[in-house]
């Protein structure tokens, strides 16, 4: 069984009246349990708008979510517990942070879920050391924080639900190439120690291609492709004709390829890419 | 969702009231209550009620808009007539009611010059965009600046307040999505859990409103905004021949008006 299903969802915003849009227009998907499946799609593509099904924030005009077989939208109890499975941090997330300290910040989600003070204890720190927050910080006001640090300290707010299923939009959006790396590999690390199912949705195709199994192409509402990253990548036409491009190390690959470089297979991640040059040059040597 | 209410009810169209310099339309605004005010007879409602109809239809106002902008203010409406029609002395419609003749008069001229009132507004309001009206605004009460009143700078609050609030709107829809995704709950537990639930939203929301007003001074400076002082428009408010038209109809209505009062 899936974990999570999707069936026929459309969400139109101010049905009715003269500013009415179709944001997402009849999707289907599924997904399995410990999937890291990235999102990509232009401005507009209703990337943000989907995601908000996801954990019930947004009901749908029509169609419907199943997270293990169960309608996520059947009662009012489950679109408060689904909250809590399905964690999702928003874009821009710093600009949430509301408590006077950062450990009662990252505590509120567990607060919320009437946890014990022990437990709350224990799920801060985890969830701080996820994301790379030394204890130090706990004291703090978060409004004292540089900005990428907010921007963990929202993380580990949400990671502290330990939540199944965790939904990142645009997680490294305003940051440096070293913040994004770093935010990234936190992400992976969660994935890693627990086996949850991760969603990332981001404009930028390097930062998909580097670290998703699967990618979904968002296009007006519609999904485009829904296929593993060498799948999506060979379709370079259509995604510039969607207003995206394929990821640089892709466009590296296949310019040294054009040049008569002997390089096997497809290429997207930066890894993949010295891997084969060296290859390529060490081959060259030998012969 | 909270953005769906709207502010002002600006409908952008291009019909003659439209046009109209928005200072002829908000003097045109005061006669027309001036004149509702001193109407006391059938025939001047009659007029007004003219007027308003044949001024809606000019800037293709569909009646069914105003009856919604009167919808809050059925309370006051009801409570008006109901007070009118039982307190006003007279002959009563039948021997020991407490109804009279002249409170039945009273009370549907009460109703007539609040809906009129409110539909007078609405019109001003429907046909003219805010930073028109604040524009204007800011024209006609320049002779204040004489008496040291700071004119341009109220109406500069004026319409920054104006153009930050969908703004803040939007940035208040966002941060309760993101607090309900943290399992925020607003809608359950009474009222002082619900207040307190609250601060979650106002804190972060006063804080991005403080960040904004910071930048937005700071955006300003740089491109030299130093108060009203020798600062010129990139669209001039001009006062064209519709305008004088209008001037002069309305001067006619209120002439009208006056010698009926006399007369009558
Ligand atoms: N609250 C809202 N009310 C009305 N329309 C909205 C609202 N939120 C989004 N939209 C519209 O729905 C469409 C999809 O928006 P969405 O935010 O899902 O796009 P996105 O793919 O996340 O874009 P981005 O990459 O810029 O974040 C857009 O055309 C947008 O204008
Ligand atoms: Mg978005």
């Amino acid at each position: 069984m899936p974990e999570i299903k999707v069936e026929g969802l459309s969400h139109v915003y101010s049905p009715g009246t003269p500013f009415e849009k179709v944001a997402i227009d009849g999707i289907d998907l599924e997904t399995e349990h410990g999937e890291l499946v990235g999102i990509i799609g232009h401005t507009g593509s209703g990337k943000s708008t989907f995601i908000q099904h996801l954990n019930a924030l947004l009901q749908p005009s029509s169609g419907r979510i199943l997270y293990n077989g169960e309608d996520i939208n059947a009662t009012k109890a489950s679109r408060r517990n689904i909250k809590y499975k399905i964690g999702l941090v928003f874009q821009y997330p710093e600009y949430q942070l509301f408590e006077e300290t950062v450990f009662a910040d990252i505590a509120f989600g567990p607060k919320n879920m009437k946890l014990g003070e022990e437990e709350i204890r224990e799920r801060v720190y985890e969830a701080a050391s996820f994301v790379g927050i030394d204890q130090d910080y706990f004291d703090k006001s978060p409004l004292e924080l540089s900005g990428g640090q907010k921007r963990r300290v929202a993380i580990a707010g949400v990671i502290a639900m330990r939540p199944d299923v965790l939904v990142l939009d645009e997680p490294t959006a305003g940051l440096d190439p070293e913040g994004c790396r770093q935010i990234l590999s936190n992400i992976c690390e969660y994935r890693k120690e627990t086996g949850s199912t991760v969603f990332l949705v981001s404009h930028s195709m390097d930062t998909v291609a580097e670290i998703a199994e699967r990618i979904i192409v968002f296009n007006n509402g519609n999904i485009s492709f829904n296929a593993k990253p060498e799948e999506v990548f060979a379709h370079a036409k259509e995604l510039e004709d969607m207003g995206l491009s394929v990821p640089a190390p892709t466009l590296i690959a296949e310019s040294l390829k054009a040049k008569g470089l002997p390089i096997d297979g497809p290429v997207y991640t930066h890894e993949k890419l010295l891997n084969e040059i060296l290859k390529a040059k060490g081959a060259n040597k030998d012969a | 969702m909270l953005k769906d209410i709207t502010l002002g009810q600006y409908f952008p169209s291009n019909t003659v009231v439209h046009r109209l310099d928005p200072r002829t339309k908000i003097v045109l605004c005061i006669v027309y209550i001036i004149c509702l005010f001193q109407a006391n007879t059938w025939l001047a409602y009659g007029l007004v009620l003219a007027l308003t109809l044949s001024v809606m239809a000019l800037s293709k106002i569909r009646p069914s808009a105003i009856l919604k902008g009167l919808k809050p203010l059925i309370i006051i409406i009801a409570l008006t007539c109901l007070l009118n029609l039982f307190y006003t002395k007279g002959t009563p419609i039948r021997e020991g009611w407490p109804i009279t003749y002249e409170g039945i008069e009273r009370a549907v001229q009460m109703i007539l010059r609040i809906v009129l009132l409110i539909a007078g507004t609405f019109i001003l309001t429907y046909t003219t965009s805010p930073i028109e009206l604040t524009d204007g605004l800011e024209l006609l009460l320049n002779p204040l600046k004489r008496l040291k009143f700071p004119v341009h700078e109220v109406s500069m609050m004026m319409s920054l307040a104006l153009r930050f609030i969908p703004t803040l709107i939007e940035e208040t829809d966002k941060i309760m999505s993101a607090q309900k995704a943290r399992g925020a709950d607003f809608e359950s537990g009474n009222l002082i859990q619900r207040a307190k639930a609250l601060l979650p939203v106002l804190v972060p929301l006063f804080v991005s409103a403080f960040r904004r007003a910071d930048e937005l001074a700071v955006a300003m400076e740089s491109r030299c905004y130093h108060g009203g002082e020798g600062r010129t428009r990139m669209n001039p408010l001009k006062m064209k021949k519709a305008d004088a038209f209008a001037f002069i109809l309305g001067a006619l209505v209120l002439a009208g008006f006056i010698i009926l009062r006399i007369l009558l």
